[in-house]
């Protein structure tokens, strides 16, 4: 009587068997690109305490659909409760989770740095090495362009911040599976090739 | 043929197989009013909108069948939202048309304008704003099918008011275009064979039996596997009905205010067979303490239920009455049909002697001749036709009602469980007599729900749709009272309403209802058998109930439930 079994464990409560050791998943969700879509998940999200960390939105090649790449955060409820959720709505087609670890994922990032006549060639210098692109210029300030993984925009933040940023923005997150390949092994093991 | 927008609409719902609705025009509505003389769809014209919404749930609980309510824009639409919020948390299907300003004038902040679809979400299974006419057949036939199948459900339909003057060419769609709904109806093999084993297998199985089960119309289909199992039943507030109480093996309902035997069979058993339920926090009480050493099988048409409060070792989605009709043979099929059953002869005895040790009790004679509440409810049911529906409002009188009627027939309850919505009674006891008129209807109603929507029984009566009120008049919220005599220390806090303000029979009676008083038991039977007499004009019996009467056995909010209060009856056991 005293053993707690393991389905005791209330579903809502971390510790249950999902794999949050990223903090956070990414669910690529098809949906119909109908009015007030957007506003159905978000408020499904708030509804329901769900945390979005991150929301990029836009159409697919089939005017139909849309897609919705969801970043969200599991502190309080587990992914398949969100997935379930989002799927009683009559606009969504599909879900798809994407393993941070088997998916390449972009963001974009603009950033307004300051950069006069001294730090200015630093700035591009730096610019060319993550591959951002200078998109305006001004006397005194630049505007950089990085389409680059999460990891790679903080990095590149990071740096620009000693030269002072005026401003910076970012979009949410798209991401796609990594495409199969094959190893020298034989087999399809995925993202050991790079 | 050219039609109007509106014409599509009442001809869409007359094609939908509609045969009344409950509603009330207003401006943005106004052209769908004009169509709806010339159909044969009968209109119930309501005295407040919230009403017309309940009266559409109360219609779909008594049949099944999906209740349709049509009312105006902006104020109207949000007087009508809390039937929606309520049929949402009780999955019943109702199909809301609402007027909307023109388009040309959304978003303008127009007179009556309101963001019926934006304000609606988190409470519909789904809503439309028709921007045109010619999506109005094809939007109406999703509607309903939204609304009745899967897990049931409240949807709206937004209608501005030049598109129901707008001019289209009717057509009637042959199918719904819904990519991205697909409910699962048939539970899995593989897991209708590992509840069988499961089955088998318990020594302390309980089944506990939601609404779920009245929705699908699988009362039949469980009778027979419960009988086959030979194993015990609770039914929760909102499956009340869907196994017969007087059956030997149904306990009753559990949860907070349940039988104590239903809410131990269920703490102390092995295996909880859940059909149709969602381990609501009235039921389970404190999660984490609930029903410790039992395996799960839970069976829901939501896959999103599944696991959402408590881990299911066998989870099936799948409408609950086929699912039940896969289960009748996987029991004689496979490993499960080589094993015996393993349920034991002392959960038999043990489950008998709680309820002959536990039963509900109250004072049946007592010494300063008050008036029980629960002697009214108990009288009601034995003196009420086979059949009679009963509706409740919600409080003690709803608790009683469900204690001490007898339901034996599914959907015979009808009430408000998951959102609670005080004033649900009267006019959902409408919208199930409109349903069924060839049974008689009674509400059980507190004084506080009473006076939340009793203007709805001049609807009764200008309509002739006659039913029964008996309204458990204690002069206080009592639930809200109970809850401050027992957790605050007798603080009463805005509770208290008065016994004769308002004056209850002259209410009524200016509603064109027969109403009667009774402050004493001996009046309780002989006025009873003269309102079930009656069946020509509406009827409120105002009981003068023990105002001190509360509700138990309770388990308290936050404890588990193996703290049931089983209360002064049994002080001293």
């Amino acid at each position: 009587m005293t053993n707690t079994p393991p389905n005791l464990i209330p579903m809502s409560m971390p510790g249950g068997k999902s794999s949050t050791e990223f903090g956070y998943h990414v669910l690529s969700v098809l949906v119909e690109n109908k009015a007030g879509v957007l506003a159905r998940v978000a408020q499904l999200f708030s509804r329901r305490g769900y945390n979005i960390y991150s929301l990029a939105v836009a159409p697919t090649d089939d005017e139909r659909f849309s897609r919705l790449t969801v970043v969200v955060d599991l502190e309080s409820v587990t992914l398949e409760q969100i997935t379930k959720q989002l799927h009683k709505l009559i606009n969504v087609i599909k879900i798809t989770e994407i393993d941070p670890r088997e998916s390449v994922q972009q963001e974009l990032l603009l950033a307004i740095v300051a950069a006069d006549t001294q730090s200015r060639s630093q700035i591009m210098e730096l610019a060319g090495i993550f591959g951002a692109k200078v998109i305006d210029v001004g006397l005194e300030r630049l505007t950089l362009a990085l389409a680059d993984t999460p990891d790679r925009l903080d990095d590149f933040t990071d740096l620009i911040k000693v030269f002072g940023i005026i401003e910076v923005q970012r979009t949410g997150r798209v991401a796609l599976t990594k495409l199969a390949r094959p190893s020298s092994r034989g087999g399809m093991n995925r993202g050991k090739a790079s | 043929m050219r039609i109007t927008g509106a014409q599509a609409l009442v001809k869409s719902l007359e094609m939908q197989g509609v045969d009344v609705v409950f509603g009330l025009p207003g401006g943005a509505i106004l052209p769908v009013y004009d169509p709806i003389i010339d159909s044969p769809i009968r209109h119930i014209l309501v005295r407040h909108e919230q009403g017309a919404g309940h009266m559409a749930e109360g219609y779909a609980q008594a049949t099944n069948k999906p209740g349709v309510a049509i009312v105006t824009s902006g104020p109207a639409a949000t007087n009508i939202v809390t039937a929606l919020a309520d049929a949402y948390m009780d999955s019943i299907p109702i199909v809301v048309i609402t007027g909307q300003v023109a388009t040309t004038s959304i978003g303008t902040d127009a007179f009556q304008e309101a963001d019926t679809t934006g304000i609606t979400m988190s409470i519909t299974k789904h809503n439309w704003l028709i921007k045109d006419a010619s999506e109005i057949p094809q939007v109406v036939k999703e509607a309903f099918h939204v609304a009745t199948t899967g897990r049931p459900g409240p949807v709206l339909i937004d209608l501005p008011k030049d598109v129901s003057n707008q001019m289209m060419d009717w057509y009637w769609p042959e199918n719904v275009d819904l990519p991205g709904y697909k409910p699962t109806t048939k539970g899995h093999p593989r897991s209708i064979a590992a509840a069988a084993k499961l089955i088998k297998e318990a020594k302390k199985p309980v089944f506990y039996v939601g609404g779920g089960v009245i929705r699908a119309g699988a009362s039949a289909a469980l009778k027979t596997l419960v009988e086959k199992c030979n194993m015990p039943v609770v039914t929760t507030l909102m499956g009340r009905g869907a196994f017969p109480d007087d059956h030997p093996l149904c306990l009753g309902m559990p949860g907070m205010h349940g039988t104590y035997t239903a809410i131990t069979a269920m703490q102390k058993s092995d295996l909880l067979i859940t059909l149709g339920a969602r381990f609501d926090d009235r039921v389970t009480g404190k999660v984490s303490g609930f029903a410790p050493e039992a395996k799960i099988i839970h069976v829901d048409i939501d896959p999103a239920e599944l696991g959402k409060v408590r881990r299911a070792d066998v989870p099936i989605v799948g409408d609950v009455k086929l699912v039940i009709e896969e289960l009748i043979e996987a029991l004689d099929k496979g490993e499960a049909g080589e094993m015996g059953y393993s349920i034991t002869k002392e959960w038999h005895n043990q489950l008998k002697s709680w309820q002959e040790e536990f039963p509900l009790r109250y004072e049946e004679d007592p010494k300063d001749g008050s008036l029980k509440p629960q002697y009214v409810v108990e009288c009601l049911s034995k003196l009420a036709p086979e059949g009679t529906i009963l509706a409740s409002g919600v409080g003690q009188h709803q608790m009683w009602g469900s204690q001490y009627w007898h339901f034996n027939d599914a959907n015979t309850w009808v009430n408000s469980g998951g959102l609670g919505t005080m004033g649900f009674a009267i006019p959902a006891a409408i919208g199930a007599k409109v349903g069924r008129p060839d049974k008689m209807v009674w509400a059980v109603d507190g004084d506080g729900c009473f006076q939340m929507t009793a203007q709805e029984l001049v609807t009764a009566s200008a309509e002739r749709i006659p039913v029964k009120i008996a309204l458990l008049n204690n002069a206080y919220l009592g639930m809200v009272r109970q809850w401050q005599e027992m957790f605050y220390e007798q603080r009463y806090s805005e509770v208290y309403l008065s016994p004769d303000l308002p004056d209850y029979v002259k209410w009524a009676e200016a509603m064109g209802c027969v109403a009667f008083r009774v402050e004493t038991p001996e009046d309780v039977i002989p006025t009873i058998e003269k309102a079930n007499q009656i069946n020509d004009r509406s009827v409120v019996i105002e009981f003068r109930t023990d105002w001190r009467e509360k509700v138990f056995p309770m388990v308290p909010s936050g404890a588990t439930n193996d703290e049931v209060v089983l209360g002064p009856m049994f002080e001293g056991q």
